[in-house]
């Protein structure tokens, strides 16, 4: 009975999120309720000289989803994550998350969001318990010890915490820096491919833990990913980036059914392509196929 | 892999991000993060004594070669030995500062850092109380060595002792700030400009010879540099038996110019790096 409660309450929530989304794409929206969502991005760009490696691209986030950038290699993913993350300065257009403009006021909101990339480690010589416990001092984390063995028991690494980070497998650091992500509980999870090079075992636990995380917690998750089947999976929802731009916008059903296709994975390989949902409803032959 | 527990047990208590104790809390943590790495390897820890120690030795015996000459500079007790001391107060200050900082890089852990609540200048901060550290860590076993070995009391220099430390810790924040931003900036191929910059000052800062013996022109370039001052005091003390205290407001004046123009360059650099998408290619 609670549980079905819960999950009106949820799913109320959740509607509600999305007319709001849709008032601010349309109108700009307020602060009240740019405040209330986790992840607004306007006219966002970024250049290096002449190379655009994102070019004008908006989209909000509404609380409790799980988003998925997917595109190619320099279709600009990891340059929208870490311009979400405060880690690269936009050359035009605005960040806002929960409300902060991430490019003045990112310290405004840094405790309620982390992130875990494959391309950033946790420092090798340090235990993992050291590691964790360096990183609750850093997002203030009153009870780390307490909070490190919880985390560690949820992720099963408590038998790795007196172990040297840098004498784990692939699938241990990832499972570790998810550990270091999650220490603050944050609202907003960044992830950028967080199953990179792990055996499918590894990785189908590895979305579960994602997956009951976001539900549990409500919490919003964007995923910057290369992997089809994780993306079905994980998101509710895949922005497709193609040179910076966004180009498809929906959920993975959707986006299927548009572009006639059995899966994600076949829809991206006809972006990639330059083949798009239109086009493909005037081609019945690449349709059948 | 197990069927995942769905619910974690404990939930964090989050702290106030903001104020003070929240800074202090901050750093605290970036500096247990520097200790757990000393203690990780002892190989670091002999390391540090090391080097200061070969030194000390080094300049101790030419020393005591020196005194049994005529020269009467030479024969002034500890004026080499404290010359040596004091130099590696600035220098292995500022190789503490740059090389921790250059430890998160090789670490590939700056991205972690640069994304959670902890600010820049919380992270200097850290940098600079860690230098300090460090420089304790090496220091001080290398100075009680120059007093059995050699009878050189860094001590007798007394109070001025503290000063001219504080001016050479404050330069060398100076000097690893600016190393850190560029390094931030141009990424590990700038690393060796984190070993150099100190080395730059070994002439114009007369560690070793009077200020007197440099060209003219060179005398107001070596002036303008706070060890300088540093230097002369303790040659003063040791040879003439006088402490000059202007000489030191000097350095210290000079020193508050420094450090806001080496902080002023690293927060250019990371702003730089930001702009350049630089911190994202941070690594190995």
């Amino acid at each position: 009975m609670a549980k079905s409660h819960n999950s009106d309450k949820a799913g109320a929530q959740r509607k509600e999120m999305v007319e709001l989304a849709r008032t601010i794409d349309k109108a700009g929206g307020g602060a009240s309720e740019l405040e209330r969502l986790p992840v607004v991005v306007r006219g966002l760009s970024k250049r290096y000289g002449a190379v655009t490696a994102v070019d004008h691209i908006s989209f909000t986030i509404e609380a409790g989803t799980t988003v998925a950038l997917l595109g190619g290699n320099g279709a600009g993913k990891t340059t929208t994550i870490a311009m979400l993350l405060g880690l690269i300065q936009p050359s035009a257009g605005e960040v806002r998350v929960f409300g902060a403009d991430m490019s003045r006021n990112r310290y405004d909101v840094a405790q309620r969001m982390n992130f875990q990339s494959p391309y950033v480690d946790l420092p090798a010589r340090l235990t993992v318990r050291q590691n964790l416990v360096v990183y609750s001092g850093l997002y203030g984390v009153a009870n780390a010890q307490e909070r490190i063995a919880s985390v560690a028991a949820h992720l099963q690494i408590d038998t790795l915490l007196d172990r040297p980070t840098g004498k784990l497998s692939a699938g241990q650091k990832t499972r570790v820096g998810l550990a270091k992500a999650l220490l603050n509980a944050p609202e907003l999870l960044l992830l950028d491919e967080p199953t990179a090079s792990l055996d499918p075992d590894t990785a189908d636990w590895i979305r579960h833990k994602l997956k009951d995380y976001a539900r549990t917690r409500n919490a919003t998750l964007l995923i910057a990913s290369h992997n089809m089947a994780e993306v079905e999976r994980l998101a509710d929802r895949v922005i497709l980036l193609q040179s910076g731009r966004i180009i498809e916008d929906g959920t993975p059903k959707a986006l299927i059914e548009s572009y006639g296709r059995a899966t994600l994975e076949d829809v991206f390989l006809d972006v990639v392509r330059g083949r798009t949902a239109q086009r493909l409803d005037e081609e019945p032959d690449r349709k059948a196929s | 892999m197990s069927a995942p527990q769905a619910i974690e047990r404990v939930e964090p208590v989050l702290l106030p991000p903001n104020g003070v104790s929240a800074s202090l809390r901050r750093i605290t943590a970036l500096v247990r993060r520097y200790v757990y790495l000393l203690r990780s390897s002892g190989v670091r820890l002999v390391e540090l004594i090391y080097w200061p120690f070969l030194q000390m030795l080094t300049w101790g015996f030419l020393q005591k070669y020196l005194a049994g000459t005529e020269n009467a500079y030479a024969q002034t007790a500890g004026v080499l030995i404290g010359a040596v001391l004091l130099w590696d107060i600035l220098f292995r200050s500022k190789i503490g500062f740059s090389t921790t900082f250059i430890e998160e890089m090789w670490s590939r852990n700056l991205g972690n850092l640069l994304t959670s609540p902890l600010r820049p200048y919380e992270l200097v901060a850290a940098l600079s109380l860690w230098s300090v550290i460090r420089l304790a860590v090496s220091m001080v076993p290398v100075a009680i060595a120059a007093f059995f070995i050699f009878g050189f009391n860094l001590l007798d220099l007394g109070l001025a002792l503290a000063a001219f430390f504080f001016v050479l810790v404050l330069t060398s924040w100076s000097l690893g700030l600016i190393a850190a931003g560029v390094i931030l900036r141009y990424g590990l191929g700038a690393e060796e400009l984190a070993w150099s910059l100190a080395f730059l000052l070994l002439p114009l800062t007369c560690v070793y010879y009077p200020v007197s013996v440099l060209p003219e022109w060179l005398q107001y370039v070596a002036l303008a540099l706070p060890p300088t001052h540093v230097f002369e005091g303790m040659r003063a003390i040791l040879l003439e038996h006088t402490f000059d205290a202007t000489d030191l407001w000097w350095a210290l004046g000079l020193n508050a110019v420094y450090l806001a123009v080496g902080y002023a360059t690293f927060s250019w650099f990371l702003g730089s790096a930001r702009e350049n998408g630089t911190l994202l290619q941070l690594g190995e």
